[in-house]
């Protein structure tokens, strides 16, 4: 998944090389990088694969196999093997977004297995990098949180391996692979953010963000055609100006027009820039909207948080398991975790909506502190299928740039 | 660097030239590994298309084709032009500022403008982007103070200025070595023949310097070129850059599939990167010819 970002730096570190050239410096590094993925395919059959081997029939069952917790003979089976293992390796999580800060600490606190947490802010395609070029090896991700295309195309590739936790049944259907390879956890609305203290009165459709007052104010959190959030921000947009989930080009229009009129400002949202006072009005994820007010806060800052009437978008991410995970029990331990009430309490503490949400609050599991902490939002949100999603892409890649450009 | 032409013209003869190469085999075997391999591998992923559908591979040209129409051609335009305006303005600012610090008296001032220029030249990312932001963004210090409106920064003349900011410097470096060079003899054998700063400058010093001088703007050429994550963070795709196009294809969370189409845009910039080099290098071997 993307979020904030401040690595995108591989390529672009080092102005002086002592070369003559500096794009040589630069393929220089563009090669590294490619051979370092190179050389870790090649390394791949040789590393972990014993090891991993006998982690998982350390409880007399194949972990990298089982697709429930009853597969172990029952959750604590699954805790033991997991306990043996020790150890979750994880990529992309970072600590401020959907409170995976806290959800790492519970769940280390809980079972005392220890969590690495690489590269926070690696985006959904470095994920699934991550599964195909570390096949094999220690470092591999044992689990996903990625967007659900590419939770879709990497079930396609026979990536993921099929579990299903406890709690599956009150997962929805069109919210989960059917055997299980993949699941979706939480999600969100796309919401306006804004700055109260500096502006008199803060955008709450989308029809507003085009009112004169807003001059060069409006941000979205990063590049659409690279961060999830500002796709789902021009599709929100879309749904907004007459267009519908087959129809993205609406959005785009619109951006055109904001950027016409001189309100889109092209800085991508960051706690920073909303400080500064750069961004002050911010299209983003409510979870990243909603957690940026108490933070902001702290520095004098009032950001207020509403999900556009004319714009309701919502999205969530999924969970999977990598098939080659070289800690199998710990990542299935680890989805057990997220599934459980106290799993997706804390998402919820974050402002991020669970997908068992709904079945929380019917069987009252639910943490109804945190859940009256979220953005209102009226009706049922509605979901564009695969098809459409892929095709809002398409259009949007090709015309995103000659929307917003000159 | 190239810079060091104009003092290694010292004579290079006297060994035998035959074995040189054995010195440079670690080199070379490096350089196959660490730059041949991946080169290979991206010339081959940039022709390899990949059905959607069937998830077939074949070789074919529909990557390159695509990698030159519409929205992706623009990047590259766009890309070429930033490179180019900054490489020019950055060597000639850099090298007014680079005589300036090297006739200074003042050793001090030197040796600081050269270590600061060391490490502006390494500034990049989105730390440079947001030091622009908050000076000249649309809520800028300097912006707010001088009430000039939104907009100021978020342009390709805005980006361009941030290009600078690390391209001087750099520019300072490679070419105060070359000036340096310059020795004062000349000069003083110039004045007495009766010549104008003018045309010393002109019929000595200019051509003296240009091989570090077009070494400089290549070197600059490459390094805006290949940049980013500082346009990234501050104007987004309001100026297409084809390095953005790759990282989005490439590193994304919203497309799939277009990793194929991100290496033949990288093939792209290859090509680029070997058109300047194909203008430069016979320019500086016309240019430092009579400097042996």
């Amino acid at each position: 998944m993307y979020k904030f970002v401040y690595f995108r730096e591989i390529l672009r570190d080092t102005p002086l090389g002592d070369t003559v050239i500096a794009s040589r410096v630069r393929f220089a590094g563009l090669a590294a990088f490619l051979l370092m993925s190179a050389t870790a395919c090649g390394a791949a059959p040789t590393t972990a694969a014993p090891t991993a081997g006998a982690d998982g029939s350390a409880a007399g069952v194949d972990a990298r196999t089982a697709t429930s917790a009853a597969d172990f003979g029952g959750l604590d089976k699954l805790v033991e093997a997991a306990k043996k293992e020790g150890k979750l390796h994880v990529i992309a999580l970072p600590p401020d977004w959907a409170n995976y800060g806290k959800i790492i600490e519970a769940f280390t606190a809980k079972y005392g297995i220890e969590i690495e947490s690489e590269t926070p802010d690696a985006s959904s395609a470095d994920e699934i990098n991550a599964v195909k070029t570390r096949k094999g090896q220690d470092r591999a991700p044992d689990v996903l949180d990625i967007g659900q295309s590419f939770a879709i195309s990497g079930a396609a590739e026979g990536l993921f391996a099929p579990y299903k936790v406890e709690s599956w049944d009150k997962i929805p259907d069109n919210q989960k692979e059917p055997s299980g390879l993949w699941f979706n956890d939480y999600g969100g609305y796309i919401s306006i953010g804004c700055d109260a203290k500096k502006i008199d009165k803060c955008p709450e459709t989308y029809a507003d963000l085009l009112k004169p007052e807003y001059k060069g104010k409006v941000a979205l959190n990063g590049n659409p055609t690279k961060s999830g959030s500002a796709f789902a921000g021009v599709y929100a947009a879309a749904l907004a100006n007459g267009g519908s989930f087959d129809d993205i080009q609406p959005g785009l229009d619109f951006f055109k027009k904001l950027k016409e009129t001189g309100n889109f400002n092209p800085v991508e949202t960051t706690p920073a820039t909303i400080e500064k006072g750069e961004t002050q009005i911010s299209i983003d994820w409510d979870y990243n909207n909603a957690a940026y007010a108490p933070k902001m806060a702290e520095k004098g800052i009032d950001w207020k948080t509403v999900i556009p009437d004319d714009g309701k978008y919502f999205q969530l991410y999924a969970q999977a398991i990598n098939k080659d995970a070289p800690h199998p029990a710990a990542a299935r331990l680890w989805q057990e975790f997220l599934y459980s009430a106290e799993g997706q309490n804390l998402y919820l503490g974050g402002f991020a909506r669970p997908v068992l949400l709904p079945a929380m609050k019917a069987d009252g599991t639910v943490d109804a502190t945190a859940e009256a902490n979220l953005p209102p939002v009226e009706g049922d949100p509605t979901f564009p299928t695969e098809a459409q999603v892929n095709k809002a892409k398409e259009v949007l890649a090709d015309g995103w740039g000659a929307a917003v450009s000159g | 660097m190239t810079v060091p032409a104009v003092t290694a013209a010292a004579p290079r003869g006297g060994r035998p030239r035959s074995k040189n190469w054995v010195g440079a085999l670690p080199l070379l075997v490096v350089t196959a590994v660490a730059f041949g391999i991946p080169a290979l591998t991206l010339l081959v992923g940039a022709f390899t298309v990949k059905d959607p559908v069937t998830k077939v591979s074949s070789l074919g040209t529909a990557n390159l084709s695509r990698s030159l129409q519409g929205a992706y051609l623009n990047a590259l335009i766009s890309s070429v032009q930033l490179s180019a305006v900054v490489a020019v303005a950055a060597a000639v600012a850099g090298t007014f500022l680079a005589q300036a610090v090297v006739t200074s008296r003042f050793t001090a001032l030197r040796e600081a403008v050269l270590t600061f220029s060391g490490v502006l030249a390494n500034f990049g990312g989105v730390p440079l982007a947001f030091i622009w932001i908050a000076t000249l963004g649309n809520s800028g210090v300097i912006t707010t103070a001088l009430g000039l409106g939104p907009g100021v920064l978020y342009n390709f003349w805005g980006l361009a200025l941030v290009y600078m900011y690390f391209s001087v410097p750099l520019m300072v470096l490679v070419v105060t070595p070359a000036l340096d060079g310059l020795r004062p003899q000349w000069r003083e054998a110039a004045q007495n023949n009766g010549a104008t700063t003018w045309q010393f400058w002109r019929y000595v010093g200019v051509p003296v310097l240009t091989p570090a001088l077009l070494g400089g703007v290549v070197l600059l050429f490459g390094g805006a070129f290949a940049a980013y994550a500082t346009a990234y963070a501050m104007v987004g795709s309001t100026v297409p850059l084809v390095t953005l196009q790759i990282a989005e294809a490439l590193t994304g969370d919203v497309l799939i599939g277009y990793e194929n189409v991100a290496l033949a845009l990288s093939l792209d910039m290859i090509v680029v990167a070997l058109l300047v080099m194909a203008v430069y290098l016979p320019l500086q071997k016309r240019s430092s010819r009579w400097l042996r």
